[in-house]
C-alpha cells in the first residue's frame, strides 16, 4: 500500500467511527487516571451498558492533562458534541449512563464542559474554561483524543504526514526546516535542534545513532510519560525523520522500567509500525532502512545524562565522561549520535506535519513554539498542560493552576526539578523561557513546575532537591561527590536549628565549586535549589539560624506541638492515635502532650476534630499549658 | 549453570550491551540476584564477577537479597515532599518496623522509596503491591498497615 492509500484507510474508519449510530465512551486511562481509579470506572461503564442493553463503543484514551478531575469520562452522542465529566466513581457511571444515554439527561450540574461543535445548555466549552483557555496543545493534541493503541487514528489525524513528506526533501531541507522552526532541546538544557542534527549528520562515519531520551526522573515531572502514553506513535514518528535527516540507521528508546505502560505502548507501536512499513527495511518504498529497540533504564537518574546514558545503554555503569568528544563524534560504541528528548522528538513531527513557519508562529523571539510542564504542589488544579513559550508565570499559576488553595498565599514555584531553582512571588511576572529562567537563576529544565505556598519551608525545600542529587551523584567528580555531601550536612544542621554564622555564604563558596569543578549537567545545576532559595529568601535561613526557628512550621526540630486548654474537649482521639503514646489525658480532662516523647509526626493534628481546632504547631514562641490533665470545664473557666 | 538460567540467557548470546537487560531478566524471574546468579552472568558475559556486581549495584532497581511478598513503595517527588509525604513515610517505617531498603522479618513486606510515580495529582501517594493509594497521612497509614505491622 502506497501512504496515501494507507491514509484513506485510516480516514474513513475514524470518519465511520465519528458518525457511528453507536453513543461513543472515552475513558482517561493512562497511569494518573488508573492511579485515580479508572479500571473500576471502565468496569462499572461495561456492566451498566449490559444492564441497559445498549451499545455503546468504550476507547480508552491517554492523559487529557486534567489530572485534579481524574478519572475522566467523556460520553458522545451521535450528533451531539462531547461532553466531559470528571472525578467519575462507579457510582456516577450508573447515573451518567441512566440519565443522559437511556433519559437524554445531560447532567449539567455533574458535567465539566463540552468539546466540539455545537454545545449543550448550562455547560460550558471544555477549552474556554480558564485552566485551557491559554494553552496552545501542538505535542499534545492527540493525547485523550484518540485510541493510542490505534494506529489508524493516528494517521487519520496527521500522523506520519510528517514522515512521508520528508522522506521526499533532501535530509539537509529536513534539518534547515528544523532550524527555521527554532525548536531547541526540550529536555532542559535547550540546545538547538536542527543544529545538533546537523553536527553528528557531518560527522564522519556510516554507521551512526539517534536515541530517544526518555529517562524521566526529575521528582514531579511527568509530561513524557503522558505522551508516550497517550500518542506513542507522534514520538515514534519524530525519530524516523530525525533518522533519515541525520542519516542513521539504528535507534534506541532509553526508558524508565517505572513506566511499563509507557513500555507496552511503545512496543505495540513499534509493531503497528513494521505491518505498516513506517520502519524496517525500505521505509514506505524510499530506500531508506531504520530500525528501533527499547532498552529500559535500570533506576539511575544520572543516566537523563548523554554520555551516562550511553554508558548505560552500552552495559555498563552510567558514569558520564568528559566532553569532547561530543556524542555527535563519538557517541554509543564510539559511533556519531544523536540524542532528543521524548517531547523533542514529538514536536519533530509535528513541524514536518504542519511546516516551520506555522510551528515558529508560537513562542517567543528565541523560544519557539510551546512546551509542556507538570504543574504540581499547592496548586488547586494539578496537571499536565503545554503552553507557549514567553508565558508568564503568573498566568500559569492562577489562570491554569486556578491558584493556591486553601486561602493560601503563593510563595515560590519551583521549575526543572533538581537542576531548577526557587522563584519567588517578586518574579510572577516573568516569561517562560529559556534565557529569562537562566538568568533567573533556574533552568527550564525538562517541565516540572511545583508550586510552593507559605506552609513550605525553602531551607526543607532546598534540603529534599539535595538529599536527591547527592544520592544521585553517580561519585565520579568530586566536587559533585564530596560537595552535594557537605552541603547537605550544612543545610541539615541549619534546619535541626544548629546552624551557625557564616554557613550562609559557606554554602554560596561550596555551591559555586560544586557547579564549576562537576563533568556533567547533574553537579553543573544540583546547587541550583540551594543557591536560588538563598537569592530570594535569605531571610528564611536568617530565621533557622539566628533564631532557632522555621517561620513555616515545617522543620521538625524547630516545631513544637500544643493541644490548646481552652479548646481541647478530653475526647481522645488524639491520645489514642498518637503512635508514640506521647499524649495524656482522660474523659473531659485536657489532653497534653508529653515534649520528650513527642515524635512530631502531626497526627494529632490531623485527627483532632476540626470543630475543635485544639491542636496547634508552633516555632519560637512560648505557649502557657497545664503541667498535668485538668478537666475540661476548669480549662474553658466554666 | 543451571538450566533455568541457561534458557533465560540464551537470547542474548552475541548482543552487544545485554548485562543490564540480563540482569532484568533474571531478577524479574527469580525475584533478587544472588551470588550465584551473578557468578553464572558473568560467565555467560566473559567479564568478571566484579563488573557485573559493580554495575547492578550503580542501579537502584536491582537487588542482592529476596524481597517480602508485597512492595510498599512511598513517593519522595516534590509534590509529595510539599504534601508532607515525610511523615508519611516514617509512620509506614513505624508500622513495619523496617527501614527502606529492608523487609519485614515475615517476608510479608519490603519498603522502598520511588522517586516519582508521575501521580502527582494525588500527592502523597504510596503504592502497596499494585495498588496505588493517593492524598495519604500518617492516621491513613495505620489503618492501612496497622493490623500487619
Amino acid at each position: 500500500m502506497t501512504f496515501e492509500e494507507i491514509q484513506a484507510q485510516a480516514r474513513a474508519e475514524w470518519e465511520a467511527l465519528e458518525n457511528s449510530p453507536k453513543p461513543r465512551i472515552l475513558v482517561g486511562a493512562a497511569t494518573c487516571g488508573r492511579a485515580a481509579g479508572a479500571g473500576a470506572v471502565l468496569e462499572a461503564i461495561d456492566s451498566e451498558l449490559k444492564r441497559h442493553g445498549i451499545e455503546a463503543e468504550v476507547t480508552q484514551v491517554g492523559c487529557i492533562g486534567l489530572c485534579y478531575a481524574e478519572p475522566l469520562v467523556d460520553v458522545i452522542k451521535p450528533g451531539r458534541p462531547r461532553l466531559c465529566y470528571p472525578h467519575v466513581t462507579p457510582e456516577l457511571v450508573a447515573e451518567i449512563i441512566e440519565d443522559y444515554l437511556v433519559r437524554d439527561n445531560p447532567r449539567p450540574d455533574l458535567a465539566l464542559g463540552t468539546i466540539g461543535d455545537g454545545g449543550i445548555e448550562g455547560i460550558p466549552k471544555l477549552f474556554e474554561l480558564p485552566v485551557l483557555r491559554s494553552q496552545v496543545r501542538i505535542v499534545l493534541r492527540r493525547c485523550g483524543f484518540i485510541d493510542p493503541q490505534n494506529l489508524s487514528h493516528y494517521i487519520a489525524t496527521g500522523g506520519y504526514s510528517g514522515l512521508a513528506r520528508a522522506l521526499k526533501m533532501t535530509p539537509e531541507a529536513i534539518i534547515a526546516e528544523i532550524k527555521d522552526s527554532g525548536l531547541r532541546g526540550r529536555g532542559g538544557a535547550g540546545f538547538p535542534t536542527g543544529q545538533k542534527w546537523d553536527f553528528c549528520r557531518r560527522a564522519p562515519g556510516t554507521e551512526k545513532y539517534i536515541i530517544c531520551n526518555a529517562d524521566e526522573g526529575d521528582p514531579g515531572a511527568f509530561m513524557n510519560r503522558s505522551l508516550l502514553e497517550g500518542d506513542p506513535h507522534a514520538v515514534l514518528e519524530g525519530m524516523v525523520i530525525g533518522a533519515y535527516a541525520i542519516g542513521a540507521s539504528q535507534g534506541y528508546i532509553y526508558i524508565r522500567a517505572e513506566y511499563p505502560l509507557a513500555i507496552e505502548r511503545l512496543r505495540l507501536a513499534l509493531q503497528q509500525m513494521e505491518e505498516y512499513g513506517f520502519i524496517g527495511d525500505n521505509i514506505l518504498g524510499s530506500g531508506f532502512s531504520f530500525h528501533i529497540k527499547i532498552k529500559e533504564g535500570a533506576g539511575a537518574f544520572v543516566c537523563g545524562e548523554e554520555t551516562a546514558l550511553i554508558a548505560s545503554i552500552e552495559g555498563r555503569r552510567g558514569m558520564p565522561r568528559a566532553r569532547p568528544p561530543f556524542p555527535a563524534q563519538s557517541g554509543l560504541w564510539g559511533k556519531p549520535t544523536n540524542i532528543n528528548n521524548v517531547e523533542t522528538w514529538g514536536q519533530v513531527a509535528s513541524i514536518l506535519q504542519r511546516g516551520a513557519d506555522w510551528f515558529a508562529s508560537f513562542g517567543t523571539e528565541r523560544s519557539k513554539g510551546t512546551k509542556t510542564f507538570a504543574l504540581a504542589g499547592k496548586v488547586q488544579r494539578t496537571g499536565l498542560i503545554e503552553v507557549p513559550l514567553g508565558i508568564t508565570l503568573k498566568e500559569t499559576i492562577y489562570e491554569i493552576g486556578g491558584g493556591i488553595p486553601g486561602g493560601k498565599g503563593f510563595k515560590a514555584v519551583q521549575i526543572g526539578g533538581p537542576s531548577g531553582g526557587c522563584l519567588p512571588a517578586s518574579l510572577l511576572d516573568l516569561p517562560v523561557d529559556y534565557e529569562s529562567l537562566t538568568e533567573a537563576g533556574s533552568i527550564m529544565g525538562s517541565g516540572g513546575m511545583v508550586v510552593a505556598d507559605e506552609d513550605t519551608c525553602m531551607v526543607d525545600l532546598a534540603k529534599f532537591f539535595l538529599t536527591f542529587t547527592q544520592m544521585e551523584s553517580c561519585g565520579k567528580c568530586v566536587p559533585c561527590r564530596v560537595g552535594t555531601k557537605q552541603m547537605l550536612d550544612i543545610l541539615e544542621r541549619i534546619a535541626r536549628g544548629e546552624g551557625e554564622e557564616g554557613d550562609i555564604d559557606l554554602l554560596l563558596r561550596l555551591g559555586e565549586t560544586v557547579k564549576t569543578g562537576s563533568l556533567c549537567a547533574l553537579g553543573g545545576t544540583a546547587p541550583n535549589p540551594v543557591l536560588t532559595t538563598i537569592r530570594y529568601f535569605r531571610e528564611e535561613y536568617g530565621a533557622h539560624i539566628k533564631e532557632r526557628r522555621c517561620p513555616a512550621l515545617v522543620c521538625r526540630n524547630l516545631v513544637t506541638f500544643y493541644i490548646l486548654p481552652d479548646k481541647c474537649a478530653g475526647c481522645g482521639i488524639c491520645l489514642r492515635a498518637c503512635p508514640s503514646q506521647a499524649i495524656r489525658g482522660g474523659k473531659r480532662m485536657v489532653h497534653i502532650i508529653d515534649q520528650d516523647k513527642c515524635l512530631k509526626c502531626g497526627t494529632c493534628l490531623e485527627v483532632c476534630p476540626p470543630r475543635f481546632g485544639a491542636v496547634i504547631k508552633a516555632s519560637g514562641e512560648a505557649i502557657e499549658l497545664p503541667q498535668e490533665p485538668i478537666p475540661v470545664a476548669r480549662a474553658k473557666g466554666e | 549453570m543451571s538450566s533455568e538460567l541457561a534458557e533465560l540467557l540464551a537470547p542474548y548470546r552475541g548482543e552487544r550491551g545485554a548485562t543490564i537487560p540480563i540482569l532484568q531478566k533474571v531478577q524479574e524471574k527469580l525475584g533478587y540476584l544472588s551470588h550465584e546468579a551473578v557468578a553464572e552472568i558473568a560467565k555467560f558475559l566473559g567479564i568478571s564477577e566484579s563488573e557485573v556486581f559493580g554495575v547492578l549495584t550503580f542501579y537502584a532497581q536491582f537487588r542482592t537479597a529476596p524481597m517480602g511478598r508485597k512492595m510498599v513503595r512511598v513517593c519522595r517527588g516534590t509534590a509529595c515532599h510539599v504534601r508532607g509525604v515525610v511523615q508519611v513515610l516514617e509512620a509506614v517505617k513505624r508500622e513495619l518496623g523496617i527501614e527502606e531498603g529492608e523487609t519485614t522479618p515475615d517476608l510479608e513486606y519490603t519498603l522502598e522509596t520511588a522517586a516519582c510515580f508521575g501521580s502527582c495529582a494525588l500527592a502523597p501517594v504510596m503504592v502497596v503491591g499494585k495498588d496505588v493509594h493517593g492524598r495519604m497521612t500518617p492516621a491513613k497509614v495505620k489503618e492501612l498497615l496497622g493490623r500487619h505491622g
